[in-house]
């Protein structure tokens, strides 16, 4: 099928421009706020040094959206706040209004469109997740799924500002963790070295390339059957996947073995502690859809002892800093066990290094 | 306004919710049976299911049906079947994000299904206007499903086929639009909120955001380097943005003086809260013990300060970050692939990032930072790793940035080094 000629010459213009995207309250008290409160789950109020108010009406999105509901959103948008709205990275979306009055009125309506207001302060956020087996070429699980699952167990600790701190989630369908540090976050873990499909791999990967991703070079070349191909050194490989990226005939995923691990401790924020990396504290959960059952019983342990025991500010990492270790699997029911000893880079970093002990 | 131009409109009567419990059911004729995925169309936390099923439903696109159909698979034989490509735009090498499925012979209907990814404006801020337009050249081309946004910070049109991407892009281009990165080259950009709203922004995180990725407009449509680079900008040190972890490049806005102090709003708010919660909640979580009470008031010491921003979270009202405001540069923070994950370390503590010269001298520094990696830094490795491998000293040297005793946690615990003699 021939196609009309291309008229259009691509202007190469980088992000969309925001100018026109900022409500003109926005606008007018740019970088002259002067601080902010959180009324109640899901609103904030910033005022600015003018006197001006500015109040948000924050809602959690299924983040894989279709155009029906962004048109809904704009609906909601174009009815109560001036035809403005804006995303979280954390993909909740956010109503910007001066207008005190239409706050109720505007949650009302979101909520009844199945919209849960919330997610601000002392909340369980929406989670930061990966694309999964809907798009992505290397998933084991679906994150999406996952998600849905999550927070339809967390629902009212979205809705409801109970937390000691804020609380960030992440989901991520392989070890890569896409979908990022958090303090509670639940990631594929594969748990056997990848099956190698010798018939195709040496016309589908670049075999260098993938002896090379290998972070502790347990893959090397050799021939099957006539063919070149690649062998995995079983007693080295760490199952991270870090080839199967660079070539899709080391399968790494499997429906049985890739398995999900949950983490812990993560924060980005500077305030008080430094920003912390997560640690793992339970894994060899079965991936298991549509529900993953097994995943939020565990991050319902987690929060349940967190919500109980944390004091007020103190993220999950923080509290578990405080509280050591010892008790942290106490309290969560959780099972520390002796693959959870670092063995990688930087090992030794992770070992007690004092006559600190916790009984 | 803008409905009566659309080409294709879903009649509000049709679309009655966000597709939640429930709602997604339609007809039932449209699609085919996806018992597994319906288990996610109960409980309260709107479902994505629900929301895929409606927009079938109602547009009745053959893709939608094939890609439900092989998600069912993968929900039931637990494995991903999506395959990579090539598939670019004019003049582009990187932007579309190529999916062919796997098992086409099965669900011919998912046999292609693309994402093009799409740059949003910095802060992630749309007005009505801009979004609907959106929605509509998608619906046109493509299957009618969005994600925002993906973890780069793109908008992620996803599900479109081959012949009509470019003509899709034409579309979107003329409106506004462009592709964000993909592959070894500069990345779509994230920013928070920053000063359109925020009472703690320290510096115009969307202008600078705008500026660089324009200026490095190239490199995100043409990847030409080791590996990806990718930029976050936080406005201030509560990092909502996670640039720390999320990106090569962090730039997380600070400030050097004293925080300001609102002393009436620091009387209203022990008043408030009781002088419990200023001990227990501000005072002794400073992580320095900066902050003492002297006569009953609070007295912050700025140079024993990091910038933490706790005590500011506490007490938005009363107190707000100091006037002299800046940028810091963290560099390498890059998640687990490989060498596992690494948080960005601090190169810059502070730059001053008011007028067009600042910018522009802080993207001299990029130049020569990105210079310096694409001589030094090996195939599929993240700038982070390749600072280790190659060291700190040599890699500050090298671009020329000064050492400073906040580039570190500590001084070496160890005398292997050749000191000039």
């Amino acid at each position: 099928m021939s196609k009309p000629e291309r008229t259009w010459k691509t202007i190469e213009s980088g992000p969309h421009s925001y100018d026109e995207a900022l409500h003109p309250v926005a606008k007018k008290n740019y970088g002259k706020w002067k601080y902010h409160e959180i009324p109640k789950p899901g609103v904030l109020k910033h005022v600015a040094e003018s006197g001006d108010t500015m109040w948000t009406v924050r809602a959690g999105t299924p983040r894989q959206d279709t155009v029906d509901m962004v048109r809904l959103l704009c609906d909601v948008a174009d009815k109560y706040s001036d035809g403005y709205l804006r995303f979280t990275v954390r993909n909740n979306v956010e109503f910007l209004t001066p207008n005190e009055e239409v706050v109720e009125p505007m949650i009302k309506e979101l909520e009844s469109l199945g919209f849960p207001v919330g997610g601000t302060g002392m909340t369980v956020s929406s989670v930061a997740h990966t694309q999964g087996w809907l798009h992505c070429d290397i998933p084991a699980t679906d994150a999406s799924g996952v998600v849905k699952s999550m927070m339809d167990t967390l629902y009212n600790e979205f809705k409801h500002m109970e937390m000691p701190n804020k609380v960030r989630l992440s989901t991520s369908c392989c070890a890569i963790n896409c979908g990022g540090q958090a303090d509670i976050a639940v990631v594929v873990k594969h748990t056997r070295p990848p099956r190698i499909n010798h018939e195709h791999l040496a016309t589908i990967c670049e075999l260098p390339k993938a002896v090379a991703r290998c972070p502790v070079a347990a893959i090397r070349p050799t021939v099957v059957d006539g063919k070149k191909t690649l062998m995995v050194d079983e007693e080295k490989c760490i199952c991270c996947g870090a080839c199967f990226g660079a070539c899709p005939a080391m399968e790494i995923n499997h429906p049985e073995y890739s398995k999900f691990a949950v983490w812990v401790g993560g924060k980005n924020s500077n305030a008080r502690s430094k920003p912390s990396t997560m640690s793992i504290v339970a894994h060899n959960l079965p991936n298991n859809p549509p529900r993953w059952p097994e995943v939020t019983d565990v991050l319902g342990r987690i929060l349940t002892a967190y919500k109980k025991g944390g004091r007020p500010w103190e993220r999950v990492g923080e509290w578990i800093d405080r509280i050591g270790w010892k008790r942290f699997f106490d309290e969560t029911g959780l099972t520390f066990d002796d693959d959870m000893i670092d063995s990688y880079r930087h090992a030794r970093t992770t070992f007690n290094q004092s006559a600190h002990i916790r009984f | 306004m803008e409905e009566s131009k659309r080409t294709v409109s879903c009649g509000k009567h049709e679309v009655t919710g966000c597709g939640c419990a429930g709602n997604g059911k339609g007809n039932g004729k449209f699609l085919n049976p996806t018992p597994m995925l319906d288990k996610l169309e109960s409980g309260p936390w709107p479902s994505f299911i629900s929301g895929f099923k409606q927009l079938a439903e109602r547009t009745k696109k053959p893709m939608l049906r094939g890609v439900m159909d092989q998600l069912e698979y993968s929900y039931n034989t637990r494995m991903g079947y999506w395959k990579g490509g090539l598939v670019t735009v004019e003049g582009y090498g990187a932007g579309i994000i190529t999916r062919y499925s796997m098992i086409k012979d099965k669900f011919p209907e998912a046999a292609q299904f693309h994402t093009m990814r799409i740059q949003p404006a910095p802060g992630l801020h749309y007005n009505t206007k801009m979004l609907r337009g959106l929605c509509d050249i998608w619906e046109k081309y493509g299957s009618g499903i969005i994600t925002l946004h993906g973890q780069t910070g793109d908008i992620m049109l996803q599900g479109i086929e081959q012949d009509k991407v470019q003509e899709c892009f034409d579309e979107l281009n003329q409106n506004g639009w462009d592709l964000g990165g993909a592959g070894a080259g500069m990345r779509t950009g994230v920013s928070c909120i920053g000063p359109a709203r925020c009472d703690n922004a320290c510096y115009d995180n969307l202008n600078l955001h705008m500026k660089a990725l324009k200026y490095y407009v190239g490199q995100v449509h043409r990847p030409e380097w080791n590996y990806k680079l990718k930029f976050k900008f936080s406005a201030c040190p509560n990092d909502c943005t996670n640039s720390i972890m999320r990106s090569d490049l962090a730039l997380v806005g600070t400030w050097k003086d004293d925080i300001q102090v609102d002393r009436d709003e620091v009387k209203a708010f022990v008043a408030d809260k009781g002088i419990d919660t200023v001990v227990n909640n501000v005072i002794n979580l400073c992580p320095t013990r900066a902050i003492s009470l002297k006569d009953g008031e609070m007295d912050i010491s700025t140079k024993d300060c990091v910038r933490c921003m706790h005590c500011i979270n506490v007490m938005p009202k009363a107190l707000s970050p100091g006037k002299e405001r800046g940028v810091a540069l963290l560099m390498g923070g890059k998640n687990t692939l490989k060498v596992g994950v690494n948080m960005g370390s601090l190169i810059v503590p502070f730059m001053k990032m008011q007028s067009d010269e600042d910018v522009e001298e802080f993207l001299d520094l990029i130049d020569e930072i990105i210079d310096w990696w694409d001589d030094h830094g090996l195939d599929h490795e993240r700038i982070g790793e390749t600072i280790e491998r190659v060291g700190l000293k040599q890699f500050l040297e090298g671009v020329g940035i000064d050492h400073d005793i906040n580039q570190v946690s500590r001084p070496r615990d160890n005398p292997y080094f050749k000191a000039k003699y």
